[in-house]
């Protein structure tokens, strides 16, 4: 327990003097503060709080930012190391590679939570400021929190494992940003020209739900407009939220994190210094 | 006495390339044991088996009755990389307390070790600022934490200065008369020829010579070389006295096996007041180096 806390400190202090605590939080407040803001226009006309709307905008922004911080924060984790040349001493160390991931692992995700509790702090803030019933959002908010957290958890995993399959950080750059295009951008692009190809048939009544939920990203967006009610307010792949139970994207939220440091942990594993 | 490592036919292959074919070697506690070869003779790959590092294709290796990457051997050795390299935005000090909570000791002893490998006053600056020599004594420092049983010491004076070369092996020396053992590698001939109990040659994967230096010398049975100094206008009467002797410098360079060592001296004796000195010269580290790694060879 001292090695995986002594490495999560050492971690984290690093993390600070790279900027890169200051970079998350900044980014996070920023665009919370721009969505809370430019949010506020649609509220009249949908009766519902404008707490609840931040969050569904939140939850968009979301599926995007947080992938790529976790990213930029992980693809060095491995790599890093391995070119720097401090990994065959760390190895020699009696430290077990679990270890050292969960020690990086809980000074990321410990940045990653203090960006996500200013940004959505700050939407707290400025939706009580302007409407009292912006109290009712206020559980949406947390679950947006805990579940952006658990997203974070699954990309640095994924982040930890490209990073060590590609040994050096430049090469670890490249997949990472292949990933986040991949899973985040191209993916749904991918999916909504299937269904519309598909007009109705198989793949959109059986395959495409089982696509959402295998891929992170969209099973994160899922279940924070279907637990939420918010499918209003979501558009593109998120309209499908109706469609698949809670359960069913609670559970993908769940064990993705877990999924991604086995991975992780598997890939560490096959480093040799 | 157990010896704190044992490697017995050890083999390490990459693909078909052998980069240690059939090495066995023992350290005992407290021995100071130098490894040596070229670039590419497998110091470093022996040195990676011991700390689990790299897996080895067969042969069997114990440190302390452990195997090696083993949480206890883990715990019982201590590794000095070429070229240590920490990251750099971490002070000398902070990178310290890290490695000895690693090792589950108290970390208010970084201030200590900084202090003794010499880098007191610079333990609160970033290792990003540091010359190289300081990083390898950051590096120093990490090994000497919690007694260690074993130290692997790869290339540990590479970037040192002649002065902390010699701090460095005084070190060395307080560690081994209390039972660590110590294994390292070195281009230094010159340093490790005083300094360690034992020598390991290495070529091409192959262990081609192990003993003291006194061992070596008398199995190599190298030439010694003579340098005789003939008093002014003997030169020439010198020379024709002693066959094969040539002029260098004013002094007459000769060569003789080391059987005859004696008698040749004895001829020189002879020659009385026309020698003003005789110098004797063993064959050096170097040369022993050179005579065992062309032996092994193929």
């Amino acid at each position: 327990m001292t090695r995986i806390l002594s490495t999560a400190l050492t971690e984290f202090r690093i993390a600070l003097r790279n900027r890169w605590v200051a970079i998350a939080l900044v980014l996070m407040a920023v665009f919370s503060l721009v969505l809370s803001l430019a949010g506020s226009a649609p509220t009249g006309g949908l009766g519902i709080d404008r707490l609840s709307v931040a969050v569904a905008s939140l939850t968009s922004l979301s599926v995007y930012l947080i992938p790529l911080l976790a990213l930029l924060m992980s693809f060095d984790a491995i790599a890093g190391e391995a070119e720097r040349g401090t990994l065959p001493l760390l190895l020699a160390y009696p430290i077990a590679r679990e270890e050292i991931l969960i020690g990086k692992l809980l000074a990321h995700l410990a940045i990653l939570t203090l960006a996500v509790l200013l940004g959505h702090g700050i939407a707290a803030a400025v939706a009580l400021w302007t409407d009292e019933n912006a109290l009712d959002g206020l559980p949406a908010l947390a679950r947006l929190s805990w579940s952006s957290v658990l997203l974070g958890a699954t990309f640095l995993g994924a982040g930890y494992a490209l990073s060590s399959l590609s040994r050096r950080p430049s090469g670890a750059a490249g997949l990472t940003i292949g990933l986040w295009l991949g899973l985040v951008v191209l993916y749904d692009l991918a999916l909504l020209s299937a269904i519309v190809a598909d007009n109705g048939g198989w793949f959109t009544i059986h395959a495409f739900p089982i696509a959402l939920l295998a891929n992170p990203a969209d099973a994160f967006r899922l279940f924070n407009l279907t637990a939420s009610g918010a499918t209003a307010a979501a558009a593109g792949v998120g309209g499908a939220a109706d469609a698949i139970p809670l359960w069913q994207s609670l559970t993908s939220v769940l064990l993705w994190p877990l999924a991604a440091l086995a991975i992780a942990a598997a890939a560490f594993r096959k480093v040799t210094p | 006495m157990t010896s704190t490592l044992t490697i017995s036919d050890l083999t390490k292959r990459f693909g078909d390339v052998a980069a240690l074919a059939g090495v066995s070697l023992s350290v005992a506690p407290g021995e100071r044991v130098a490894l040596l070869g070229h670039n590419g003779a497998g110091k470093s790959t022996l040195m990676k088996i011991i700390l689990g590092l790299i897996p080895m294709s067969s042969g069997k290796v114990t440190i302390c009755d452990a195997a090696p990457g083993s949480a206890a051997a883990r715990a019982a050795v201590a590794y000095l990389p070429e070229n240590a390299a920490f990251h750099p935005a971490l002070t000398g000090l902070e990178q310290t307390r890290h490695y000895l909570r690693l090792r589950g000791e108290d970390p208010g002893l970084a201030m200590g070790l900084m202090e003794k490998v010499g880098l007191g006053p610079a333990a609160r600056r970033r290792i990003g600022t540091y010359s190289k020599g300081m990083r390898q004594r950051v590096g120093l420092a990490q090994a000497l934490i919690g007694h260690p049983r074993l130290l692997v010491l790869d290339e540990p004076t590479s970037g040192l200065d002649p002065v902390s070369r010699r701090e460095f092996y005084a070190l060395l020396d307080e560690l081994a008369a209390q039972g660590s053992s110590i294994l390292l590698s070195s281009h230094a001939l010159t340093e490790v020829e005083a300094r360690t109990d034992r020598i390991v040659i290495l070529s091409k994967g192959r262990l081609v010579a192990e003993g003291t230096l006194a061992d070596l010398r008398r199995r190599a049975d190298l030439p010694v070389t003579l340098h005789v100094t003939a008093r002014n206008g003997c030169a020439s009467d010198v020379a024709a006295q002693l066959p094969g002797a040539i002029l260098v410098d004013g002094a007459l360079h000769m060569t003789c096996p080391q059987s005859a060592k004696l008698e040749t001296m004895g001829r020189i004796a002879a020659l009385g007041p026309k020698v003003a000195d005789l110098d004797v010269l063993p064959p050096s580290l170097e040369d022993l180096y050179a005579h065992f790694s062309q032996r092994g060879a193929p």
